[in-house]
């Protein structure tokens, strides 16, 4: 308990609360429209697209946010081009991006070994390594996310229950899922820094399976979601720094296990 | 008065070239109650979706006298993940959005015709319930209270009872007959239950690809006897 106290004395580490809190919020939000559009793996593919993208920022030296956003942010179109276009050819691009990404990464870092690049940091996170700058960033882009998704609630849901429907009433459908794709690209480069490029997807996925074993109407599981979200990254992070853990494994474990509770729960109730 | 034209429409798949529609024509007119029927893969159901804007049409035209916000689709029973996340109430709603309409939240006029559609179907008890967890016919109800919210003019429906047992098939057409007779809205249905559009439609189109009858119930009675009942075992 000392250690977690004397932990939130230091700047950097509020700075990472800041920064962790707003990210997890934005993730929740998204994965419960990715959760039910059955899109969840596009967080992970991202994510390995955002390795790729770090390793290529760190080999360049140039800033890793400004090289990742866009590299991100096209390859979350294509990917919701390619779902769109094949019915079952989805899950086979995102595993091509994803890999084929990777690999790109990890070439990119045995070539520029010479920078003493921390690879274990880019995948499985680290809380250091958000800047002064990310804090910022990431704390500015999540309230511009949260005010979309806010301003276009009705209409994401209407699309997340019924695309066809939407379509039939004259609505942009193609627009909304662009804008999905955005800022889910835009969570997982804010994300990556502190969950890792790995990890990152869990943000996404986790809160929105919970939150839907617990509630029915669309809006209680977007706002369950987003308090279940910030309360396992509290926990997780309190977890990593008491038993000096990786602060993204400790945040996942911590949304396995409650997801295992409720599961259970849900079992008990006869549900 | 028209409000409705297709006027030489043919669509044609993309991927495997097959021709779904073939210059189909027809006109349907404010009030009336017709019906699209056809065997399976007439192309009945992708005229329909063209119509609305789901599928692309090759060539030909589909005159709207009416914006989409006047008119409203109820597709064929889609399957509803039974946990997905969304009460009748959020479901219903939806079917106030409008594409004109930038005022992103619903307003309080909104909620009031929701209620009132659901009323009206009977389906206020249910408005708190998850909608994956309610029958076949319940949800066929809630979607129809969500297409009929906005008042549209004209209500287009693809197969609406296609799985539904025939009681409640009876009652759906009765119900579609009721908002046709009691509230002005034209009804253009696409059908596989013969017995039910003969007893409620006011005009009957037959597709095969291409239209191969199009008239009024009377037109319909005739023809069916003149051609011997040739045209039942070809519908069922």
């Amino acid at each position: 308990m000392t250690q977690l106290i004397e932990a939130l004395s230091y700047p950097f580490v509020q700075r990472a609360i800041a920064a962790g809190v707003m990210i997890s919020l934005c993730a929740a939000l998204l994965g419960v429209i990715l959760v039910l559009k059955q899109y969840s793996l596009i967080g992970h593919g991202l994510g390995d697209v955002g390795f790729a993208s770090t390793s290529l920022a760190v080999a360049l030296g140039l800033p890793v946010m400004a090289v990742s956003i866009p590299i991100v942010v096209v390859a979350a179109c294509l990917i919701m081009f390619w779902s769109q276009r094949s019915k079952t050819g989805g899950d086979t691009a995102i595993g091509m991006v994803a890999t084929g990404a990777l690999s790109i990464g990890v070439i990119i870092t045995a070539m520029s070994s010479g920078f003493n690049v921390d690879v274990n940091g880019y995948m499985f996170g680290s809380i250091l390594a958000m800047s002064r700058d990310d804090v910022v960033f990431s704390v500015v882009l999540s309230i511009v996310i949260l005010v979309l998704f806010i301003l276009f609630y009705n209409r994401l849901f209407l699309i997340t229950f019924d695309e066809n429907f939407a379509k039939a009433s004259g609505i942009n459908v193609g627009f909304y899922q662009f804008l999905i794709a955005l800022l889910t690209a835009l969570t997982v480069v804010m994300g990556m820094r502190m969950m890792g490029s790995l990890l990152i997807s869990s943000l996404i996925i986790f809160p929105a399976v919970i939150a839907r074993k617990l509630v029915i109407s669309f809006k209680a599981v977007a706002v369950l979601s987003v308090f279940l979200s910030v309360i396992c990254f509290l926990a997780g992070l309190a977890l990593s720094f008491e038993i000096n853990l990786p602060t993204g494994a400790s945040i996942v474990i911590i949304n396995l296990l409650l997801l295992v509770t409720v599961t259970i729960f849900n079992k008990l109730r006869g549900k | 008065m028209t409000i409705l034209e297709v006027k030489d429409v043919s669509v044609i798949y993309s991927d495997d070239k097959r021709v779904a529609v073939e210059h189909a024509s027809f006109k349907i007119e404010a009030g009336e109650y017709a019906c699209i029927i056809g065997s399976n893969g007439s192309g009945k159901s992708t005229l329909v979706k063209g119509i609305v804007g789901l599928v692309p049409i090759t060539s030909g035209q589909v005159i709207h006298q009416l914006s989409p916000e006047q008119y409203a689709y109820l597709s064929q029973i889609t399957e509803i993940e039974r946990d997905f996340p969304a009460t009748v109430r959020e479901v219903v709603l939806t079917g106030m959005q409008r594409s004109a309409r930038r005022f992103p939240f619903y307003t309080r006029e909104d909620k009031k015709k929701a209620a009132e559609a659901m009323e009206m179907l009977s389906i206020s008890d249910l408005a708190d319930y998850r909608i994956g967890n309610l029958s076949g016919g319940q949800k066929q109800r809630v979607l129809l209270a969500r297409a009929l919210c906005r008042e549209p003019k004209l209500l287009i429906l693809d197969e609406p009872c296609a799985g539904l047992d025939p009681a409640i098939t009876a009652e759906f057409y009765s119900l579609i007959d009721h908002i046709n007779k009691e509230q002005g809205v034209t009804i253009l249905m696409v059908s596989h239950d013969l017995d039910q559009v003969e007893q409620y439609a006011s005009h009957i189109i037959m597709m095969n690809q291409t239209v191969e009858f199009d008239g009024d119930h009377d037109a319909w009675c005739r023809r069916c006897a003149e051609e011997g009942g040739h045209y039942h075992d070809t519908v069922n």
